[in-house]
């Protein structure tokens, strides 16, 4: 989230779109019911499903499953062609004026430098016009054909409503509808907030919906202010913290990047990272990625790592591609590897095509489960009857496994999805053996250490000259990782400005990030955690939930990161000149007085910097501005551009109906072999979507009675017009089938399913709740993932979970 | 269940007065759900069986959202969700929270035959005291809105007790503590009616121009209010009474017939008695069969 | 002196008496759910939950039993002109001035008139009973027809209470009418007062 759960109270306009708040998030949801309740605030609700949250909306407008970039494409028209969108914001916080490179082009679905053999772009041509000062031309009269504003204009033009209810199956009218209501927040004094979660995420080209999601919200004028923002709501209580602490195969703590394979040098590693300003008088606070990288090498390696053995750099694997979780069951399939450490994950359940996915831990010579519950990826081997018929004679595959503790049996922080990282406590003690996941972990690493110390290896350095200074080896405590993370002095740490000035004392915990230093004299093992657990102690244990300015800015409240930081891009909620553009929503202001930016949060900006110094508010950019041409950061493309899920009722993209290869994202990776795997409209007419019910959570609390007694069993949810059809009643059983498989469900025919009509033609939607499975006290079940197509996103391979094909039958 | 920390203002099949010395200063109370807030996500109800250790079946999915599908021994509350179009084109997914209305007048009082097995205290909440509940099941014939179950394990009649024991403690009920969204509030009486009328202009300015609270007066009121966006359909709302009244074969029964007619009994006896120190006993003379 | 003749043979008597019983406990019973005067009752059967649990098993005893009883008494039953005669001249029967009175059979109309009332309201406080009976039947019925059933019970039964007390009152009344029940026989003298008309059927005097 940009901003926070609370202040989302302060918003005129709630748009929940590839998100089910009311059901998935209904604690957070609460502060969309404030917001209706004492500011009269709207909800809007556009999904492909009529939800909990479409229950309590102002207004509902259906969507077909994964056309979302062409409504969103729609709305950028709508605001762009009637002019309803936040000039000076625009205009001065985004790119609108930057001049992009005369090389790039957009013609017939394809962006510039694509190689279809490789299915990926060469990015080279997408980047600014720069000048021989290096900096990024720009012409804010936005008269340049090849100023963004211009080629954006240009770009979503063709998002007509026409052709957007014909992409998306909703209504002109309703399309229409919802463009006035959001039109209405580019006023300064009105803001939006977009709420969204997996329905976005989960498509073959979700970081783009996302990033379209973000230039409404920035044309309107609503990133950085209170009531705004782009707000991602996450799922697992600390699935933010996963991705803050860098637990994907391409990150490394705080949002750093594990280098590739052809980064084999140090110094052109952190170059590449420690972006330059692209305009005079930006911060560019990326520049700064050296402190960052060194003082968490420095809390990894400790003495190990100095500065003539580049910080241990040659120790960091060096990435030939992402290995995520796609790429890795491919490679299992393939038999190319022995064991898999599958720690709190059931990826049998939660990753696409379950046949592919039994079929490659069936190859494994050894797998490890470490969770507190007893989940089908531990049990899929055994056969389950219909729920998982397989041959356990014909599965050699050896199976551990370690019981751990829940959230609730250890102490820790969470983080939640308004980046908040708060302590919690032990509610109860584990039961039987299970042990926390770091006694496990530090089990396990201290065993292997021992024996690369007495029998050598091939290349023990890392694992030997690991930082290891814990009061008990076997059971890192909870408080020395958290102040690990935050991060201590090394060494004295000096004012740069006047070197006798001691910020930090050696041993003491830091403050904060801007006291990272890349000479080895601070380690930090998460920069963005930084002053987490400075010396005032444990500042994410604050409970203190004062609230001087009455709208939800509790500072003193847990940590925020980064820098106790609540709305992020905060300066944007200013005019130039530093003056709120809504008084009653101030968050920061410049105060000429004493020279500072101050107010309700921290602010995002470098404090003393006056507006007259122009610096722009998106620090994190080189260009100081926010980006609606993405520059090189996306696979896909500098504009979001619809294309169709890889299962889709359309046999052409109806942007490109001659381009067979603009279909689908032509830069999201299919394996080979999976391209059978998908299946046709012919025999697979109906587009399915999968999804969580609010009685439950994921696969977890299928095991848990009370969960169990209020969503006993597993259904599909079908439309009363294709029902008729195929002459099914709510109650009856039905069999939905993908090309990968099946399942069989009870059917709850509902209105709330509606008939689109896409291209022309009638679609039916069949909606697919997640979370049964073969094991737990709830009715057993398919595991859903039996459906799912093997395809995931250009950018993150996050799973096609949202959008495919099935057939449904009577059984 | 059975608690009295709380004053009881009426007991059921008692027709002494009970103790009111200290009712002056009982506030009524009231339980406030705002429909148009639910999102339904059920949380009240497992709220509901943590607190009063509650575990009914795990059912099975009928085709709808409802589990479980009814209110049982063990589920004192269950959401009842409802497709409607008021609008033509306009669907609505209407969730009600159903459970015990907690009547001012409740028939299930009036119609139970067993002395204090349900009482209504003097801040309004109507509750079973089971360990006098004889299992007649006269109570349900007494509600207007269905509510009471006969567990089929010990043959006592069971509903919300609106938290009784947590309201007795200055604690609000269990499913108000963990409504995530609001939905569901609670405080006097007075205070709940103040809260909702609030809603209720919120909900007239979004073009519910139906929007009411739902208080029925005929049965003298309920402890749990409704803030219902099309209250001039309750019905709408899985079933709703628009009216409800307790059953004149209840009310006017118990309240006037059952006594008269106990009075009859007690008339029939007396009238023999008199007729028979009036006019003594009918004897057959022995000579009447001799003279024969 | 006196010489009596038989009224009730042994199974009739032990056959009425099941029935008697079953009636005073159903009603005693019945009467402790009905209004709160009677609660006190329920100790007489072990408390509350034992008064509920029994009260339907005796009702259908009684029924049983009534139903064998209403075969054997049947054919007496039927009302005949001189009945009719009877119940005209009801206030001297009740001021016991008994000189000129029809001729009547086994029974006097007043005693017809009470088999016919239990006839009807035996049947329907078993049907009606059934219906209420908790937890074996009544979840299988709506509300609206427990509520009807409830009233119906109890009405039935309460015209059945008052039709006995009258019954019970009467052979308290009429000197000599206890034996008949008791020991099976009454006197010549009561037969010939009361029943002449049986009186001579039966020794065909």
């Amino acid at each position: 989230m940009t901003n926070h759960w609370v202040d989302i109270k302060n918003t005129d306009l709630v748009l929940i779109m590839g998100g089910n708040a009311a059901e998935a998030h209904p604690c957070g949801f609460k502060w969309v019911t404030e917001a209706k309740a004492h500011r009269k605030a709207r909800l809007i609700v556009v999904d492909p499903r009529f939800t909990r949250s479409a229950a309590v909306s102002d207004f509902y407008a259906p969507i077909r499953a994964g056309s979302d970039i062409a409504f969103l494409g729609g709305i950028i028209n709508y605001l762009l062609s009637n002019d309803r969108i936040h000039h000076e914001y625009v205009k001065n916080y985004t790119d609108f004026s930057f001049l992009v490179n005369e090389a790039y082009t957009f013609e017939k679905g394809l962006f510039s430098g694509y190689n279809a053999e490789k299915r990926n772009y060469d990015k080279s041509t997408w980047g600014y016009q720069i000048g021989e000062d290096g900096f990024a031309k720009t012409d804010p009269t936005l008269q340049d054909p090849r100023c963004v504003y211009q080629l954006m204009k240009a770009h979503y033009s063709r998002y007509t409503p026409d052709m957007v209810s014909t992409i998306c199956g909703t209504p002109k009218e309703a399309f229409l509808k919802v463009c006035e209501m959001i039109a209405e927040t580019s006023a300064s004094n009105k803001t939006m907030t977009i709420m969204y979660a997996l329905g976005w995420t989960q498509h073959s080209q979700g970081s783009q919906m996302i990033r379209t999601g973000a230039m409404v919200q920035l044309l309107l004028g609503n990133i950085g202010v209170a009531g705004g923002g782009m707000n991602a709501l996450r799922g697992h209580s600390n699935i933010q913290g996963l991705t803050d602490l860098g637990l994907l195969s391409n990150l490394l703590p705080g949002y750093m990047t594990l280098p590739g394979e052809k980064e084999q040098d140090y110094q052109a590693y952190i170059d590449k990272r420690a972006f330059k300003p692209l305009r005079p008088g930006q911060l560019s606070y990326w520049s700064n990625y050296g402190k960052f990288f060194v003082s968490t090498m420095k809390a990894w390696y400790g003495d190990a790592a100095a500065a003539d053995n580049n910080w241990c750099y040659d120790w960091l694997p060096k990435l030939d591609k992402t290995y995520d979780i796609l790429q890795v069951f491919e490679n299992m399939n393939n038999g190319m590897m022995n064991g898999y450490v599958c720690q709190g994950f059931n990826p049998l359940a939660s990753a696409p095509c379950k046949v592919k996915v039994s079929g490659a831990l069936a190859k494994l010579k050894y797998l490890v489960t470490i969770d507190p519950l007893a989940t089908e990826t531990a049990e899929f081997w055994q056969n389950h009857g219909e729920y998982n018929d397989v041959d356990p004679a014909k599965i050699q595959t050896e199976v551990f496994r370690l019981p751990s503790t829940c959230f609730a049996e250890e102490d820790g922080s969470l983080v939640n999805s308004g980046r908040w990282l708060q302590w919690h406590w032990k509610g109860a003690e584990p039961p039987g053996d299970a042990l926390s996941d770091q006694e496990i972990m530090a089990g396990i690493f201290l065993r292997i250490r021992e024996l690369y110390k007495k029998d050598g290896g091939t290349f023990p350095d890392p694992i030997l000259n690991l930082s290891w200074k814990h009061r008990r080896p076997d059971f890192p405590s909870p408080e020395e990782l958290a102040k690990e993370f935050s991060g201590k002095a090394l060494k004295d740490v000096t004012d740069p400005k006047d070197p006798t000035k001691v910020l930090v004392k050696a041993g003491e915990q830091i403050n904060g990030f801007a006291e990272l230093r890349d000479d080895g004299s601070t380690a930090c093992g998460c920069w963005i955690f930084a002053g987490a657990w400075s010396e005032k102690g444990n500042l994410m244990a604050r409970r203190d939930n004062a609230d001087p300015f009455g709208i939800g800015q509790t500072l003193n409240w847990a940590f925020a990161w980064p820098a106790n930081r609540r709305i992020l891009y905060n300066r944007a909620s200013c005019d130039p000149a530093g003056k709120p553009y809504d008084a009653t929503r101030k968050l920061i202001a410049w105060d000429a007085g004493t020279g500072k930016w101050s107010g309700s949060d921290i602010p995002d900006f470098k404090p003393d910097s006056a507006p007259e110094e122009g610096m722009s508010p998106f620090i994190m950019n080189p260009e100081g501005v926010a980006r609606f041409f993405a520059v090189d950061k996306m696979n896909d493309g500098p504009f979001p551009e619809h294309y169709e899920p890889f299962e889709s009722p359309l046999v052409s993209n109806p942007m490109f109906p001659d381009n067979p290869v603009a279909r689908a994202c032509p830069a999201a990776r299919v394996f080979k072999g999976d391209w059978e795997s998908f299946g046709k409209p012919d025999k697979f007419p109906f587009v399915a979507t999968t999804y969580r019910l609010t009685e439950h959570f994921h696969f977890w609390t299928k095991h848990v009675k009370s969960s169990a007694i209020i969503q006993p069993e597993q259904f599909v949810e079908i439309g009363e017009d294709l029902a008729k059809e195929k002459a099914i009643k709510s109650g009856d059983h039905v069999r939905v089938k993908s090309k990968r498989g099946f399942i069989v469900a009870v059917a709850v025919v509902t209105r709330r399913l509606m008939t689109l009509t896409v291209g022309g033609k009638k679609t039916y939607t069949v909606g697919i709740p997640i979370h049964w499975g073969f094991t737990g006290v709830a009715k057993n079940g398919y595991l859903t993932n039996t459906l799912t197509p093997f395809v995931g996103d250009a950018n993150t391979q996050t799973p096609e979970f949202k959008a495919f094909l099935v057939d449904v039958e009577k059984v | 269940m059975a608690l009295q920390s709380l004053d009881i203002k009426a007991r059921s099949a008692t027709t002494t007065p009970s103790p009111d010395a200290r009712a002056n200063g009982a506030i009524p109370v009231a339980k406030l759900i705002d429909i148009s807030k639910c999102i339904g996500c059920k949380a009240c109800q497992v709220a509901c069986m943590q607190w009063n250790d509650l575990r009914d079946e795990v059912g099975n999915n009928v085709g709808v959202y409802d589990n479980p599908m009814d209110l049982t021994d063990q589920s004192w509350t269950v959401m009842r969700f409802s497709e409607v179009e008021v609008q033509q084109g306009k669907l609505e997914w209407l969730i009600r929270k159903d459970g015990c209305m907690h009547c001012a007048d409740p028939g299930c009082l009036k119609a139970c035959p067993a002395p204090g097995a349900i009482v209504q205290y003097s801040n309004g909440i109507v509750d079973f005291h089971e360990e006098h509940c004889i299992g007649c099941g006269y109570c349900l014939t007494g509600c207007p809105f269905n509510i009471p179950r006969i567990s089929k394990k010990d043959s006592k009649a069971y509903k919300c007790t609106l938290c009784s024991d947590r309201v007795a403690v200055g604690m609000e009920p269990a499913c108000v503590k963990t409504c995530p969204t609001g939905a569901i509030v609670f405080g006097s009486k007075v205070d709940m009616i103040h809260h909702a009328e609030g809603r209720i202009v919120d909900l007239k300015e979004r073009g519910y121009s139906n929007a009411s609270l739902y208080d029925p007066q005929g049965v003298g009121g309920t402890h749990v209010m409704y803030v219902l966006q099309h209250a001039d359909q309750p019905e709408l709302y899985a079933n709703l009474p628009k009216d409800p009244t307790i059953s004149p074969l209840v009310g006017l029964w118990t309240g006037i017939a059952k006594p008269l007619m106990s009075l009859g009994i007690g008339l029939a006896v007396f009238a023999g008695f008199f007729h028979f120190v009036t006019a003594g006993p009918k004897e057959v003379e022995e000579e009447e069969e001799e003279t024969d | 002196m006196s010489t009596f003749i038989q009224r009730y043979t042994r199974r009739e008597r032990i056959n009425h008496w099941v029935v008697a019983i079953a009636f005073v406990l159903a009603a005693l019973s019945g009467l402790a759910l009905f209004h709160p005067a009677f609660f006190f009752l329920v100790h007489l059967f072990g408390g509350g939950p034992w008064t509920r649990i029994l009260h339907p098993f005796i009702g259908v005893v009684m029924f049983l039993f009534f139903i064998v009883m209403a075969a054997l008494f049947w054919r007496f039953n039927h009302i005949t002109a001189a009945d009719r005669q009877w119940m005209k001249r009801i206030g001297d029967v009740m001021r016991n001035r008994d000189q000129g009175l029809p001729e009547l059979g086994k029974y006097n109309a007043g005693q017809k008139y009470l088999f016919w009332i239990l006839v009807v309201s035996v049947p329907v406080l078993l049907i009606s009973g059934i219906v209420i009976w908790q937890p074996w039947f009544a979840p299988y019925f709506p509300v609206w027809l427990l509520r009807v059933a409830v009233v119906i019970h109890a009405l039935a039964a309460w015209i059945m209470i008052l039709g006995i007390v009258v019954h019970v009152y009467a052979l308290f009344w009429v000197r000599g009418t206890m034996r008949a029940m008791t020991r099976g026989t009454v006197s010549d003298a009561w037969a010939k007062h009361h029943h002449r008309a049986w009186y001579r059927e039966m020794t065909g005097k």
